[in-house]
């Protein structure tokens, strides 16, 4: 019984920093996001603040998604 | 009677109940907690930047102020100002063509303030080497993303005014 717990423990806590990892990586694409549409906003262009506003929301949809993941398999 | 059989469970593991492996993951839900805040931040600042966007759209008015005489300024000379206001420091400069330039004096790159290098009819940012057109402000050499900001600057008589400010050029 033991041996298949730590098993599902084990593959629980892969699946898990697999999640965290891939929050990570949107956390990253968002933050150049925000920094390429700033850039370009003191440049004069703010054609990018739509696109970039929308994408980030995206993203921050996908985070939270992952997060819910996350706790969902805590509390299971 | 007593008896010499070995209990199941070491007396540390009641003591000290925290299971390691659980206790890690619940670390990692927490971390995945800061990073989702810390994605609505971004994201809060993406509709700031949209926000801007349209808000900004109409030009502000600007007042006029007088900031020098066109006699006193011969050709290399330069005249600091201060304009819309006491906070946004400017230049104005008579280049060698002997045209009347005004411009802000932050730098785009990190807002250092510029000068005028009468040698080489530019202005100059001593923090990082970026250099700006005297005559309309574009960059010509360094790291500034964007031209400096241009004022714009009436002659009436001898006297010099202020009248406005052009902020958001495109890249040079």
């Amino acid at each position: 019984m033991k041996p298949i717990l730590n098993e599902l423990r084990q593959r629980r806590r892969t699946v898990v920093d697999a999640a965290v990892a891939f929050l990570v990586i949107l956390l990253i694409v968002q933050m150049w996001l925000l920094t390429a549409t700033l850039e370009a906003y003191l440049a004069g262009n703010t054609d990018a603040a739509i696109p970039g506003a929308a994408v980030s929301f995206v993203l921050f949809l996908g985070c939270f998604g992952l997060y819910r993941f996350v706790d969902r398999i805590y509390r299971t | 009677m007593p008896t010499n059989t070995k209990p199941e469970k070491p007396l540390w593991t009641e003591e000290f109940s925290v299971h390691a492996p659980e206790d890690k993951f619940v670390l990692r839900r927490q971390f995945s907690k800061f990073l989702v805040l810390t994605s609505f931040g971004m994201l809060a600042g993406n509709v700031w930047i949209l926000f801007r966007s349209f808000m900004g759209r109409s030009n502000p008015a600007y007042a006029e102020k007088e900031v020098g005489l066109a006699s006193q300024l011969r050709v290399g000379d330069v005249k600091l100002f201060n304009y819309p206001t006491a906070n946004d420091p400017c230049i104005m400069v008579r280049t060698r063509s002997g045209k009347l330039a005004a411009f802000s004096q932050k730098c785009t790159h990190l807002s250092c303030a510029v000068y005028y290098s009468k040698g080489n009819n530019r202005l100059e940012c001593p923090c990082h080497e970026g250099y700006f057109s005297a005559e309309d402000g574009t960059v010509l050499e360094g790291p500034p993303p964007r031209p400096l900001p241009l004022i714009q600057i009436a002659q009436r008589g001898d006297q010099i005014f202020a009248v406005g400010v052009v902020e958001k050029r495109e890249r040079s």
